[in-house]
């Protein structure tokens, strides 16, 4: 297993220095120029060529190269033109804000969709089976920004029921003393359970807004992999051998069918941890989606760089987490290991 | 044993499918019973309904399948009408199955212990306490060495015979008072075949038991089983013990079964239904087919010490090197596995030569390295006077002496692009490597390879899954010749199919040998289908060949105690 894990973490290094490489040569391919829109629309060739050179934007593209690699290495990912704040600090601050509003969602979606799909399997053709489709579909074609906005007018608007979608605390509350940046835990830890009732019903409505949109591809590979599992031989002999239909379902077919699904899952997660954007700008999320397409439209390149690199990093984390988690189900994986 | 009352008592049992086209009878009204301690056979080809029988009485049937009518009655209960919760106390308990390929029957993530277990605790055969002792005891009743070890072993760690050692662990862990052995042994080498069916048998004499063995071998029915039932599309069409059956069949399908099964003395042709000859190839046209070409002594291919190395598994290069800090790097010894060991042999021109050996043996190896399709570690193969061992795999692909060694595969499903038809099939290596051009002509071409192999002509435009077996194989070999090849290898390419199917391919095989005076490297595990086909016979094992030389030689005086051992292992129908 730890060689496993070792060697996930040795291929990671190619792939991240490419990262490097990579973000770097595109920020600098962004149409604008950086100094330009610094210096303000009124500033003068002179104005805008001074701010040029302070930023180091007059050197060849290796020299800056080098030095960004440099920065990099002392953990330092520059500053935001925009708001001179430090990249590493802001990250810091947002990343647990959408790292846990995205575990949350998925959270959420795991606990619905694995048992409608389970259900849907063991009862082909049933009633649940047609609305795990028909649930999974109405998901995945409602564009996350419309199930949010109608969360929103439903619950918060005609009901009343959630809190104004203002961010990840309700304007009377203070935010817990950092531990984890998560504030569920945060305010645990604290021992402050108003504070954790008022963090989750912030968090209630986007989560269940990634919930809907992440439910289609979870329950669609439970169910596919259930239905596949569910007729294959070793199945078939624990039924002949008399299991109980709960042995049969959850200990023989279900941990076997749960191996794509926690690919799926995967695959699920990173894709909602970058594109979940929309859904902190209907909430005002303080997240890191919206911090990078800020700094995007404003061709600002250390915010973009630093988020494209955590994401990265991210990313391989996560993967390492599926081997993990594989190798663990699976024994025929850690042989291979 | 008839005046007892029956173990098991099958009485007009029709059992019905529902299919998009309708509702197929897979069972119509047959009657099978069962004395307590007897060992009975159901014989039969695919699609006989031996299998459907099973599972009713095992109530398992797909959920499209139901028992239509008749009783099943066991030890004087009616199982048809039983709640499922009594079903499940009844089944592992009282009644329990073995499988066909043993892997796939075992759960692959679980311990096999844990399996066993699982069997004991359900059925109160053992408590928290003593069930991972039960479990080994059991194991050690199976005949598994240290059992305590593979206690915790996973079924992707055992081999196929040892695996089937535990799923009749699972099947007797409860000591059930019949057995139903579905083609238990399918799959499994012939030596394998036999420790199992000997284990089986054993075991359930000991425990006073009732088996249920379903297969399409007759040999290994007449060898193991007091009664045989022969069952054709749903029908039982004979009922008899087992050591009349074979030398007075009754029924003309039992007649044709025995014929068609491969047996010592008997000639290739002796296993076509009486009176029926293939269904005559016309002759080659001049234009498109090869000339008769003289069978004489002339080499074709010389494989000479050949070599193949694999890695051993774990010890990848790239990883290796990874973790190869203080000295802990692996042997370079342990480092390769050799799958085939310095051997040599040659195939003249329009001889037949088997390859025979057991799984593992190195003869797939073989076949396919000589084919190019892999690279040799070292030696070297020569074909018609080339060095072709020496041309890497990737490149021989486009040469023009891919042409001239083809390949028919062992199974004629999974060998088939299920997206391309018969006729695309046929065409692929004339479009990859012919000069035929034009659709009109590469069309005609396809037709005459289709009437050559007895194929239909109107059967050209069906995909894969609208075509039988029998048909596909016929595709398979249609493909293979369809560049005048001089060396054709046949890597198993009846295993997949029924005796009847393989008696009519074997033929075709020989037929089509003669008219185009091609080569034969066939390979195989039965040494009984490889006599029929085959001049000459070489008997590989552990990568190393043991023995080679005249087919009738090999088989009526084996030098080798290994080929002596497979002759031994393959049941015989008493003729």
């Amino acid at each position: 297993m730890l060689r496993l894990i070792a060697k996930r973490l040795l291929l990671a290094i190619p792939s991240l220095i490419g990262v490097v490489i990579v973000t770097f040569l595109l920020t600098r391919a962004l149409p604008g120029d950086p100094a330009a829109y610094f210096a303000g629309p009124a500033a003068t060739k002179v104005a805008i060529e001074q701010i040029r050179q302070k930023l180091g934007l007059d050197q060849s593209l290796p020299v800056q190269f080098v030095q960004y690699v440099r920065d990099l290495a002392r953990g330092d990912m520059g500053s935001a033109l925009t708001t001179g704040q430090p990249v590493a600090a802001e990250i810091r601050a947002r990343l647990p804000a959408s790292a846990e509003l995205t575990l949350l969602g998925l959270i959420f979606s795991v606990a619905i969709a694995v048992p409608l799909g389970v259900l849907a399997a063991t009862r082909p053709n049933s009633l649940i089976d047609h609305a795990c489709r028909v649930v999974s579909t109405a998901g995945v074609s409602l564009p996350v920004f419309f199930t949010g906005l109608i969360l929103v007018y439903v619950f918060y608007y005609q009901l009343g029921w959630a809190p104004a979608p203002l961010g990840r605390l309700d304007v009377f509350f203070s935010p817990p003393p950092q531990v984890t940046g998560f504030y569920l835990i945060d305010s645990v830890i604290a021992g402050d359970w108003g504070l954790f009732r008022a963090s989750l019903n912030q968090l209630i409505l986007p989560a269940l807004t990634l919930c809907i949109f992440s439910l289609a591809p979870i329950a669609r590979m439970t169910r596919a992999s259930m239905l596949a599992v569910l007729a294959s031989d070793f199945v078939r002999t624990a039924r002949a051998s008399g299991l109980s239909p709960f042995t049969v379902i959850y200990t023989y077919a279900f941990r076997n069918a749960m191996l794509p699904v926690v690919t799926t899952l995967g695959m699920v997660f990173s894709f909602l941890l970058g594109a979940n954007v929309l859904v902190e700008k209907v909430f005002a999320w303080p997240g890191i989606g919206s911090y990078a397409v800020e700094a995007l439209i404003a061709s600002d390149f250390a915010p973009v760089q630093g988020f494209v690199l955590t994401m990265a990093v991210m990313y391989v984390a996560l993967n390492l987490l599926i081997d993990i988690l594989y190798g663990l189900i699976d024994p025929r994986v850690r042989i291979e290991a | 044993m008839s005046e007892t009352i029956p173990l098991l008592d099958i009485r007009d049992l029709t059992v019905e499918f529902a299919t998009r086209r309708g509702t197929v009878r897979a069972v119509q009204h047959i009657d099978i019973s069962l004395a307590k301690g007897e060992t009975l056979a159901i014989v039969g080809e695919s699609g006989s309904g031996k299998s459907v029988t099973s599972y009713a009485v095992m109530r398992i049937l797909d959920r499209a399948g139901r028992i239509a009518e008749g009783t099943v009655t066991f030890s004087g209960i009616d199982v048809s009408t039983m709640s499922e919760r009594e079903m499940r106390n009844l089944r592992g308990r009282e009644i329990s199955m073995i499988f066909q390929n043993p892997r796939a029957a075992l759960n692959p993530i679980r311990k096999v212990g844990h399996q066993i277990e699982d069997v004991l605790m359900q059925h109160a055969q053992a408590g928290s306490q003593d069930k991972t002792d039960k479990a080994i005891a059991i194991l050690e009743q199976v005949r598994i060495a240290r059992p305590q070890e593979r206690y915790h072993a996973y079924p992707f760690e055992l081999s196929g015979g040892m695996c089937q050692r535990v799923v009749i662990a699972l099947a007797l862990a409860c000591r059930p008072q019949l057995l139903i052995a579905d083609e238990p042994t399918t799959g499994l080498d012939v030596t394998t075949q036999k420790t199992v069916m000997d284990l089986i048998v054993e075991l359930t004499r000991e425990r006073a038991m009732s088996t249920i063995l379903i297969t399409h071998d007759l040999g290994l029915a007449a060898a193991y089983c007091d009664r045989v039932v022969v069952m054709e599309k749903g029908n039982v069409v004979e009922t008899a013990a087992s050591g009349s059956i074979f030398k007075a069949p009754a029924h003309a399908y039992t007649k044709r079964l025995m014929r068609a099964t491969p047996r010592p003395g008997v000639a290739l042709s002796d296993l076509l239904p009486e009176g029926e000859t293939l269904p005559s190839a016309p002759k080659p046209k001049t234009n498109g087919a090869a000339e008769p070409r003289p069978s004489n002594r002339e080499p074709l291919l010389v494989v000479d010490n050949l070599v193949k190395e694999y890695p051993r598994k774990g010890a990848t290069p790239s990883l290796a090197k990874l973790f190869k800090r203080n000295g802990h790097a692996a042997a370079p010894e342990l480092a390769t596995f050799r799958a085939v060991d310095g051997i040599s042999f040659t195939v003249h021109r329009g001889e037949s030569v088997g390859l025979v050996g057991e799984s593992g043996c190195g003869k797939s190896t073989t076949s396919t390295t000589v084919m190019r399709l892999i690279d040799v570690s070292s030696g070297s193969i020569t074909f018609d006077g080339e060095d072709i061992g020496a041309i890497p795999a990737k490149s021989f692909a486009r040469l023009p002496l891919r042409k001239r060694i083809q390949m028919v595969f062992q199974d004629p499903t999974d060998s088939l692009n299920p997206r391309f038809t018969a006729a695309r099939a046929i065409a692929d290596p004339i479009l990859q490597l012919g000069d035929i051009k034009g659709s009109a002509a590469v069309r005609a071409r396809c037709e005459e390879l289709a009437r050559q192999v007895g194929l239909p002509v109107e059967l050209l435009d069906r995909f894969p899954h609208q075509l039988s077996g029998g048909q596909k194989a016929r595709v398979g070999i249609a493909r293979a010749i369809a560049l005048n090849p001089d060396l054709v290898i046949l890597d198993e390419p009846t295993a997949a199919l029924d005796v009847s199917v393989q008696a009519v391919v074997l033929n075709l095989l020989q037929v089509l040998k003669e008219q185009l005076g091609m080569s034969y490297l066939f390979v195989s595990h039965d040494l009984h289908v490889v006599r029929l086909l085959c001049d000459r016979v070489i008997v590989m094992k552990a990568g190393s060949i043991v023995e080679e030389g005249s087919t009738e030689q090999v088989m009526s005086a084996p030098q080798a105690d290994y080929t002596r051992e497979l002759l031994a292992a393959v049941p015989h129908p008493p003729v």
